[in-house]
Parts: C-alpha cells; sequence; structure tokens
C-alpha cells in the first residue's frame, strides 16, 4: 500500500467539493421530484436496486413517500450554505478582533482574550444548542450563532502574528511614514495572517457542516419540511430496520463533502503553513 | 502554593465567574425572560405573577447580583416540567449515566492509542500506520451520531441483536455509545502519539540506550515513551473536553439517561431552568478538567508553568 501523494489527494478532495457545489445550485434542475411533496403511496420505497425499488426514485423514498434523490440534492446547499457562511461570520469577526487586540495591546487586549477564555469554557454545541433555544432554530439563526461562536480561535491567531509583526521593520516604517493604524493593519498586517487563517477557516468549514447536521439532526437545526442532511438522519433513525438507506446516504453524502475538504485543508497546511513539517 | 497553581486557580474562578454571567443573560437575550421561565401556555397574568414571583421586576443588577450569589451553590430555581429544582435533575443525569459513558470513552480513546501509536511510529507505514492515517481522516469527516447509526445498523439491526441499540444498565449497553463517542479521539491519538514517538526517537539519549545494548522494548518503552508522553496529558483533556460535547448527540442516539439527552429533551418543552443548570454544569465540568490538567502538567514539567491562557 503506497501513500498517494497530498496535492493528488487535494484535487480529488476539490473536485468532491466542486461537484457537491455544482449539485446544490442545480438542485432545482437536476432533482426527480419535489423535495418536499409528498406520495404516501410511495412511503418507504427501497433504493432502485433492490425489490420493490423504482428508478423514479434511485435512492428510494422516505416514510412521506418524499424523493431521497431530491432532498439530498436541496440538502447540500443547506450544508455548504451554511458552512461558508458560518465561517466567513466567524472569520471576519475573530481576524478583526483579535487584528485589533494584537495591535494595540493593554486592557481591550486583556478583555477580549479573557472573553475568549470564557467562551472556550463552553462545549461548543452545548452553547450552540441553548443560545437556539432561546432564539429559535431556522437557516439565519444557525449560521449567526454557529459564526459568532467560533471566532475566539482566529482571533487567537491573528492576535498572535500582530503581535510578532508589529515591531517589526515594515511595519515601524510604514508608521514613521505615517500610515493610519487601520491602513497598517489593512495593508501590511492582514496579508501576513491571511495564509493561517484560511488554513485553519478551511478545516473550521469542514466542522461547521458536521455541526450544522448535529443541530438538525436534534431539531434545532433548519425547520421541517426544508430538507437538510441533519435532519434527513434524524427522521431516519426511527426506520433503521424497515428503511436503512434513509440513515446512510444523509450520512454518505456528509462524510463525502467533509472529507473532501479536510483534504484539502491538510494540502493547504503543506502548502501555506512553513511550520508544519511534511508527511509526519 | 506555587505561584503557578495560584495563578491557575484565579484564572479557574475568573472564567467561572464568566460561565455564569453568559448562562444569566442567555435567557435574557430575546428580552424577556419571564416569557421564557413560565409555561409557554401561560396568560399574560400568569406572565406578569411570575416575573414578579421570580423577581425578574426588579433592576437588572439586583438580578444579576443574586444571580452570581444563588448559581455557583446550584440554585437555578424549580424545572418547569417537574416542578423540582433543576440542577438536582441534571446531576441525576450526569452521574452515573454520563460520567460512565464518558469514563469509558476516555479509557478507549486514551488507553488504546499508546500501543497503536508506539506500533504505527516503530513500523512506519506498516498496516497500523495506515490504518490510524485513514481512520483518522475518516473518523474526523462525519458526524460521530451518524457513526453511531451505522454501528447500530450493523451489530444491533444487522447481526440479529448482537448488541443492544439503546438503553442502559449493563455493560453490553454501554460498548456501542462508548465506542461511537471515543472512535474520532481514539484515531487522533494514535496520530498524536506516533509523531510524538517519531519525533523523541530521533534524540541522543534513544540511541544512547540502544547502544549501551538495552533491548529494544526496553528503549522504546522506558525510554522513548517516557518522553513522548509530555502532551499525553493534554491530549486526554482534550478528548475528555471534546467528548463532553459528544454526549448531547451521542445521548440522543443511544436513548443513553444522561445530562445530555436531558439537555435536549428541556429544549421543545422550553425548560430553561433545567438548560441554564445543564450548560453550567458542562461549562464547570470543561473548567475543572482543564485545570487539572494544566496543574498535573505543572506538576510534572516545570516548563509548562509559564501560563498565559490556554491556546
Amino acid at each position: 500500500m503506497r501513500r498517494v501523494p497530498r496535492d493528488r489527494l487535494a484535487v480529488v478532495g476539490l473536485a468532491i467539493v466542486v461537484v457537491a457545489a455544482l449539485l446544490a445550485v442545480g438542485a432545482p434542475t437536476l432533482a426527480p421530484t419535489d423535495p418536499v411533496q409528498n406520495d404516501l403511496l410511495a412511503r418507504l420505497t427501497p433504493p432502485a436496486w433492490l425489490d420493490g425499488g423504482t428508478w423514479r426514485h434511485p435512492l428510494g423514498t422516505d416514510t412521506l413517500g418524499r424523493d431521497v434523490v431530491s432532498r439530498l440534492l436541496y440538502g447540500a446547499r443547506v450544508s455548504l450554505v451554511v458552512g461558508f457562511s458560518a465561517v466567513v461570520v466567524a472569520g471576519v469577526l475573530g481576524v478583526a478582533l483579535g487584528l485589533v487586540a494584537g495591535y494595540y495591546g493593554g486592557r481591550l487586549d486583556d478583555a477580549l482574550m479573557r472573553l475568549g477564555d470564557v467562551q472556550l469554557a463552553f462545549p461548543a454545541l452545548v452553547l450552540a444548542v441553548a443560545v437556539l433555544a432561546v432564539v429559535g432554530s431556522g437557516l439565519a439563526n444557525v449560521v449567526l450563532v454557529l459564526g459568532v461562536t467560533g471566532w475566539v480561535t482566529y482571533a487567537r491567531i491573528a492576535r498572535g502574528e500582530t503581535l510578532s509583526l508589529r515591531h517589526r521593520e515594515f511595519v515601524e516604517g510604514a508608521r514613521a511614514l505615517g500610515a493610519r493604524d487601520a491602513a497598517i493593519l489593512w495593508r501590511h498586517v492582514l496579508p501576513n495572517v491571511l495564509p493561517s487563517i484560511t488554513v485553519v477557516a478551511t478545516f473550521s468549514v469542514a466542522r461547521t457542516i458536521i455541526a450544522e447536521a448535529s443541530l438538525s439532526f436534534l431539531g434545532l437545526g433548519i425547520p421541517p419540511p426544508a430538507p437538510s442532511w441533519g435532519a434527513m438522519l434524524d427522521e431516519g433513525r426511527n426506520y433503521l430496520t424497515t428503511g436503512w438507506w434513509l440513515a446512510l446516504f444523509p450520512g454518505l453524502a456528509i462524510l463525502a463533502v467533509v472529507l473532501g475538504i479536510n483534504v484539502i485543508g491538510d494540502w493547504l497546511r503543506d502548502a501555506l503553513d512553513p511550520r508544519v513539517e511534511r508527511g509526519i | 502554593m506555587p505561584a503557578f497553581l495560584l495563578r491557575r486557580f484565579l484564572h479557574a474562578i475568573f472564567v467561572v465567574w464568566g460561565v455564569v454571567t453568559v448562562v444569566f443573560f442567555l435567557v435574557r437575550l430575546t428580552g424577556d425572560p419571564a416569557a421564557l421561565l413560565v409555561d409557554a401556555s401561560a396568560t399574560r397574568e400568569e406572565v406578569a405573577q411570575a416575573r414578579h414571583a421570580l423577581g425578574l421586576d426588579r433592576p437588572l443588577w439586583v438580578q444579576y447580583a443574586e444571580f452570581v450569589r444563588s448559581a455557583p451553590l446550584g440554585d437555578f430555581g424549580l424545572s418547569l416540567r417537574e416542578r423540582r429544582p433543576a440542577m438536582g435533575m441534571v446531576l441525576e443525569h450526569f452521574w452515573p449515566a454520563t460520567a460512565q459513558l464518558a469514563a469509558a470513552a476516555l479509557v478507549l480513546a486514551v488507553v488504546l492509542p499508546i500501543p497503536l501509536g508506539v506500533l504505527a511510529a516503530t513500523h512506519r507505514n506498516g498496516a497500523v500506520d495506515h490504518l490510524s492515517r485513514l481512520g483518522s481522516l475518516f473518523l474526523q469527516s462525519m458526524p460521530s451520531f451518524w457513526l453511531g447509526l451505522m454501528l447500530i445498523l450493523f451489530f444491533a439491526v444487522g447481526l440479529g441483536g448482537l448488541l443492544p441499540a439503546f438503553g442502559w444498565g449493563t455493560l453490553a449497553h454501554l460498548i456501542l455509545p462508548a465506542l461511537t463517542l471515543a472512535a474520532a479521539p481514539l484515531a487522533q491519538n494514535v496520530r498524536l502519539i506516533r509523531s510524538g514517538m517519531l519525533e523523541v526517537l530521533q534524540h541522543d539519549y534513544v540511541r544512547t540506550a540502544r547502544a549501551k545494548g538495552l533491548a529494544e522494548r526496553g528503549v522504546i518503552y522506558r525510554h522513548a515513551l517516557r518522553n513522548a508522553a509530555g502532551p499525553f496529558l493534554t491530549v486526554s483533556g482534550l478528548s475528555l473536553g471534546f467528548m463532553l460535547s459528544g454526549t448531547i448527540v451521542i445521548e440522543t442516539v443511544f436513548s443513553w439517561p444522561g445530562m445530555g439527552r436531558l439537555i435536549v429533551q428541556a429544549v421543545p418543552g422550553r425548560d430553561f431552568p433545567v438548560i441554564q443548570a445543564a450548560v453550567f454544569l458542562f461549562a464547570i465540568l470543561f473548567v475543572a478538567v482543564n485545570l487539572i490538567v494544566d496543574v498535573l502538567q505543572g506538576l510534572l514539567d516545570p516548563r509548562a508553568r509559564v501560563f498565559e491562557g490556554r491556546t
């Protein structure tokens, strides 16, 4: 068994993610049926290649007779939209706070970092569940909760890099030439912070997709009947004996997309972050 | 008490205070906690009555001061559903159910990786090495609850009920949930021990140990592993923290009667005293684990005593 080189794996990962994105975008034209349309006469139809299956529903139907393929396609939209937008919210918030904390230091820095300590004291999913219980579920709330609770890692990285940069010659030079703080941070510090942030953000898109699936699985994510992979698994878990495909395919979809993103993340880490030793 | 211990304890107390504050403001996120702290079917008069009875019509800082005093003592009021102290209910679910599950998973995730990690390092590119690499990549890319569903499908449905799919009480009931909870940290810990070993094996004292004719076993387990075990405590702490978060979905999958499932069940009934108490206990456990890990590490390794917040 030989190891496949990282960059070749990354191409496979990228292909998976691109295909998933295309399927999500094309869902309205690609989906065989309406993802929320019930068809009680066709309920729990098995996948096409099994006895009783039909190619009208290649991966079978759920307990309300809804087509699994259509729901998977539309579910990809939820996973990808939540995954990417929550990470953008967390990244922008975290990097901005981290740059400011690292650059100005002092009380502001202390306050922000202690706030981060307090937030990290909560297991992430527990905090998300509690906040969603108060503000209610729904796509926007899930993005906001996962985004706002994710800022700490970015802030710490951005702060650390800023601390090490703020007394370097090129920053001092810019300051001596009269550049404003905002311009220094934007033009000289931020570009140096971005490589590590990109690596972390990639992995956290993967983690956020899993978090969204977990929240939807617990009934706190995207409310029914809108299709989401986590919610599909929640419905499927009560039919493991009679409709195993309901629990299998949404999980495989999550696995494929998240695996693809993680492989890209590994490659980015090797490529952008020279501190990590190759191959170990 | 050494200075580093004192600093570390003060920091933990600060974090607990922060946790209490967050839990206090949690039910005030939407403005009116009274509406959340009474039954959903309550009339406007009943809400007003409850607001007064719960003291929610007093100034915010008075309410906060009282909360900061009573919360650390475990007083979160009565559960709306069961009309008994919320923290009592949470503790009943934590001990023994959640504690049992977390302990079993921790043993799996922390003990098994030691021999596996050593094997992966000493037999680079061997079967264990490849399997652990694939395992950690795959297990980190799937939701743990889905792994749980697949294990149920295989062991409980497929193999004709070899292991029970849900419930609590016997060792057999513990196997699937503990395995599910431990899987991802287990695979990751194998990788960590492996890279720690690979690094240590390059050091001079390992070469010296070999040169003076020690058996390879002794070199590996007495000299190398001991020095590779430095991050091990941190890893155990991180795994336990990860698992606390994991209990919330895993307990739901396996109908395990622990505090993770309790908090999920409290959500549709909007039983906020229970949610507050459970969130508080989760955070306190998390803080305690981190504190213990840092203190132990500081005692074992003086280099770790420079404490500047966890990174």
